[in-house]
């Protein structure tokens, strides 16, 4: 039996909070916007629910959760649940990331590498 | 989503003693793991709301569950708890958690 899932972590022992903001990434705000469109929160087209990108979340590894940041965590999950939900299939992504790869580095992610995270 | 919009009627009124169900079942849950089995008491009633561990699995989540903000005293809640007696601790609960 699953007692706690690893993502439900309130009242555990943790480090200090960073409380001061700080800035995102391109590619953080592009998966943002993604989400708000999916979602339905901007646009017409509602795609998924929150609640789904919270259950595929959760289904992370907890190794991959801990070392995952918040905005990793988004795009992992909204890819989950649009193959979930036949929007994409696995194939399409997977054929999708090779054409990338071959292309190599977008202009912004190469900026983004060279400026480090 | 208002509650005369969808019918429900809330089984709780505020200030009524509320707690919430000890469970660990599978899917998407809400309900933090902490409070589970701890008593509070009701301080508002925020709506009615499609049931999340629903939408999490594509459906739709209806009838809607009431939804109530439960305060909780935080030395009930954490053994050994060093702030004030009376500080306390909300969450908001659905109503198929409590018991």
């Amino acid at each position: 039996m699953i007692e706690r899932g690893h993502h439900d972590m309130g009242g555990l022992p943790a480090g200090k909070v960073r409380r001061t903001e700080h800035a995102y990434d391109d590619w953080e705000l592009r998966v943002d916007a993604m989400m708000m469109l999916l979602i339905g929160v901007v646009g017409d087209s509602k795609r998924m629910t929150v609640d789904e990108l919270r259950k595929n979340v959760e289904a992370l590894a907890p190794a991959d959760y801990d070392k995952m940041g918040y905005y990793d965590r988004w795009v992992i999950s909204l890819t989950q649940t649009m193959i979930q939900r036949g929007v994409i299939t696995s194939d399409d992504l997977a054929r999708k990331l090779a054409q990338v790869q071959r292309r190599g580095l977008s202009p912004i992610s190469r900026r983004q590498r060279t400026k480090g995270r | 989503m208002t509650l005369e919009k969808l019918g429900t009627v809330p089984l709780y009124g505020v200030g009524a003693r509320v707690r919430v169900r000890r469970a660990a079942p599978l899917g998407h849950i809400r309900t933090p793991f902490y409070i589970r089995g701890h008593a509070g008491v009701v301080e508002r009633i925020c709506g009615a709301f499609p049931n999340p561990e629903e939408l999490a699995q594509q459906r739709d989540g209806l009838p809607a569950q009431p939804l109530y903000r439960v305060r909780f005293r935080q030395k009930d809640v954490w053994p050994g708890y060093r702030g004030g007696a009376s500080d306390v601790i909300e969450l908001e609960i659905f109503q198929h958690w409590i018991e």
